[in-house]
């Protein structure tokens, strides 16, 4: 067991954090939620910054034009990142984080060359076309249908909680090629497209969230025409190409925002201590309780980054039980932020209030936390399958 | 290319914990375990000399102590492992103060180190705190606020009253007021109470984790077997979740108990004892709720896992006071851990 860096790793720490504080005060002042247009162009012009500094797709292989970082390099420029107040991935998310590593995974070098290069440079956003109304943690039971027409798929059905779908240009999107019968297990007729946000039949329709913002729409297709040289790996083989890449979410992608918890902590205490709520030691003791909290989710993390580094970047058993406590303990911190608030806590215009809101989702996205729950009963400990 | 944060366990320490479990195994079965707390209850669980002298024999004591003084030279991270073993195993015994002793000069912890002497503790600052295995002792640690002292243990027992001890297999005093010492801290001692205290509740930690890990195991055995309703109750989602709970609250605390091992910091230090507390004591309630009925009974041996965790919830630094520093390192400016 260490926990040290290695040369080359402090090396790289004080380049970034040098570059990182060059670079910060150049952004210009971030865009209102609600103004997406806004969002994408400050989203693609930070990303923009980074491919230029050679920070672009720093986990993704070389040959995929990324940097080919090591997770613990990876872990480093989150945390740096964060710590520095940079923006996170916003709209390059689906992009950098789940479409991006798929098509270096599974696509062709034409595939490859046409869309990895738009997402690294922030030229190009991504939406993810994967859940339905009537399927979501049951991802496999989708049934936006694709039919073949000679050299194109016609796309038929509807998406729900495509993050960024108004301001996307490609979707990752997911549909049933076969139909499920005996022979074909719901999971085998699926089919991995990429579809140009701006072909005839597609709308977008925003969903309002109990937040009271967008932040994710509906989308409906109507006969949409993919040519069949977007499909990413083979027909009916796109479950299989999804489970690649979906543990990604799951893996590093919380990074960030562990750090940014700590954060939130101390600032809370420093509320506490200014309102006079610190000297409630019920209080105290329990935003105490949430620093062990987040002591724990930073080293998990450590540890499960340690843990792909040795088995060569396939992420371990580890981010099921990372993203269970992690979103439970995401809740409690703002059940915390409300307690030092007060009765501040009821100005749906406090910073702190409307991560409280948000932070409703986060059992819910990703995979809910029963069905992590599952997962780790089933996968892990090697119950039998429940009902 | 191959970066730090290697959190992972090197093949030395494998061993060492495997040595560890395999030893437990043989010369402290699940019968050693039931005969001691099936024993006569009024003898209690007196200590088995000869196993704590094999205990010595192995190294565990000496695990920290500088091979110049005879000892294995290893560190923190290896005492953990091997403590951690020692809670899934339930070994009963003053394992962290005789642990603790080891590493001290003076006559009183001469045969520490190789099991010859018995060492428990009293922890003068958590007052309230009993003593365990007062009679079989040796020696007991005092530990002031800053004074560090080993006191024969015949001196404590005269003022100390035998309590009906919750955990069965460990023994309870309670023990008079302490008496008002002078802390008489000599040049360069006043950090080893501290630093003391931080290892004992760490190493208290890592039995916790053992425990929580075994209960998860001895919970998933039972689910896997027991049928109800035609199917195993591993089949039913509500045990499912259950269980899964059991694997996040041990494997949460496992990451901060190693990463306090290795940092020594005293945030880390309690947020490990902090989370393996709560780990060990809710795995333990969660274990005997998946055993049903069977959970209930003396029979089983969760409550032993149930018991043992209050008791060292109690010792060292417990709940209040673990919240008490993480909270205050909020506001501090020391670098955190984060």
């Amino acid at each position: 067991m260490d926990l040290a860096f290695t040369e080359d790793e402090e090396d790289f720490r004080h380049r970034l954090r040098a570059w990182l504080a060059d670079a910060l005060p150049m952004l210009p002042d971030r865009p209102h939620p609600a103004d997406w247009p806004g969002r994408r162009a400050y989203d693609c012009g930070w990303q923009r910054m980074l491919h230029d500094a050679g920070y672009a797709g720093l986990h993704w292989p070389k040959d995929a034009g990324g940097q080919g970082a090591t997770p613990t390099q990876h872990l480093i420029f989150l945390e740096e990142t964060e710590r520095a107040g940079a923006p996170y991935v916003g709209a390059g998310f689906v992009g950098l984080l789940h479409a991006g590593p798929t098509i270096a995974a599974e696509g062709t070098p034409e595939q490859r060359a046409r869309w990895l290069p738009p997402i690294l440079r922030g030229d190009e956003v991504w939406c993810q076309g994967f859940s339905e109304p009537d399927a979501g943690s049951d991802l496999a039971s989708l049934r936006t249908r694709a039919v073949r027409d000679g050299d194109t798929y016609v796309v038929s059905g509807s998406k729900i909680w495509t993050s960024h779908a108004e301001i996307a240009d490609w979707c990752e999107l997911l549909v049933r090629t076969a139909p499920v019968n005996a022979d074909t297990p719901k999971h085998r007729g699926i089919t991995w497209l990429a579809m140009p946000m701006d072909a005839p039949g597609v709308t977008v329709r925003p969903l309002r969230t109990l937040a009271g913002t967008a932040e994710f729409a509906e989308m409906f297709l109507d006969e949409v025409r993919v040519p069949v040289t977007h499909r990413v790996g083979e027909e009916n083989d796109g479950w299989r190409v999804t489970m690649v890449t979906l543990s990604f979410e799951r893996g590093t992608a919380f990074v960030g925002e562990v750090v940014a918890c700590r954060r939130v902590l101390e600032a809370l205490a420093r509320t506490a201590k200014a309102n006079g709520r610190w000297d409630d030691a019920v209080l105290r003791r329990r935003l105490g309780r949430l620093a062990a909290e987040c002591a724990a989710l930073w080293r998990l993390t450590q540890w499960n980054v340690s843990e792909a580094q040795r088995t060569g970047g396939v992420p371990g058993v580890g981010g099921s039980v990372f993203k269970l406590r992690f979103s439970q303990v995401r809740q409690e911190l703002y059940e915390a932020a409300a307690e030092v608030l007060g009765p501040d806590a009821l100005d749906a215009g406090q910073e702190w209030v409307a991560d409280r809101l948000s932070s409703l989702s986060y059992t819910i996205a990703a995979g809910t936390s029963q069905i992590q729950r599952n997962i780790v009963a089933e996968r892990i400990l090697g119950l039998p399958k429940g009902r | 290319m191959n970066g730090a944060v290697d959190f992972q366990l090197t093949d030395d320490q494998r061993a060492l914990r495997a040595g560890m479990r395999e030893l437990l195994e043989r010369r402290f079965p699940r019968t050693r375990l039931r005969a001691v707390v099936d024993g006569d209850a009024e003898r209690g669980a007196e200590l088995d000399r000869a196993l704590w002298r094999e205990l010595g024999a192995a190294g565990l004591f000496a695990l920290r102590v500088p091979e110049s003084a005879g000892g294995v030279g290893l560190g923190l991270p290896e005492a953990v492992l091997a403590f951690e073993e020692a809670g899934r195993a339930l070994l009963p015994g003053p394992l962290v103060a005789t642990e603790l002793a080891a590493g001290l000069s003076g006559a009183l912890a001469a045969g520490a180190v190789q099991g010859e002497t018995v060492v428990t503790a009293l922890d003068e600052e958590g007052a309230q705190v009993p003593v365990e295995h007062l009679a079989s002792a040796d020696a007991v640690l005092a530990l002031g606020s800053t004074a560090v002292e080993l006191i024969p243990a015949a001196e404590v027992v005269r003022a100390a009253q035998p309590i009906r001890s919750v955990d069965p297999a460990t023994p309870l005093h309670r023990t008079a007021p302490p008496r008002t010492r002078q802390d008489q801290a000599g040049p360069g001692r006043s950090g080893i109470a501290a630093r003391l205290r931080r290892e004992a509740a760490l190493l208290t930690a890592a039995q916790q984790l053992g425990s929580a890990s075994r209960t998860v195991e001895l919970a998933v055995d039972h689910a896997k077997r027991r049928t109800q309703f035609g199917r195993p109750i591993g089949a039913f989602q509500a045990v499912q979740h259950l269980c899964a709970q059991m694997l996040v609250r041990a494997e949460s605390s496992r990451s901060v108990v190693y990463a306090a091992a290795v940092t020594e910091g005293p945030g880390d230090i309690a947020a490990a004892k902090l989370l393996a507390d709560e780990a060990a004591v809710h795995n333990a309630r969660d274990c005997l709720q998946v055993h049903g009925g069977m959970g209930f009974t003396w029979e089983a041996d969760v409550h032993l896992h149930l018991k043992r965790a209050w008791v060292r919830a109690g010792q060292w630094q417990c709940a209040a006071a673990a919240e008490e520093e993480l909270a205050a390192g909020l506001v501090s400016t020391v670098e955190t851990c984060l």
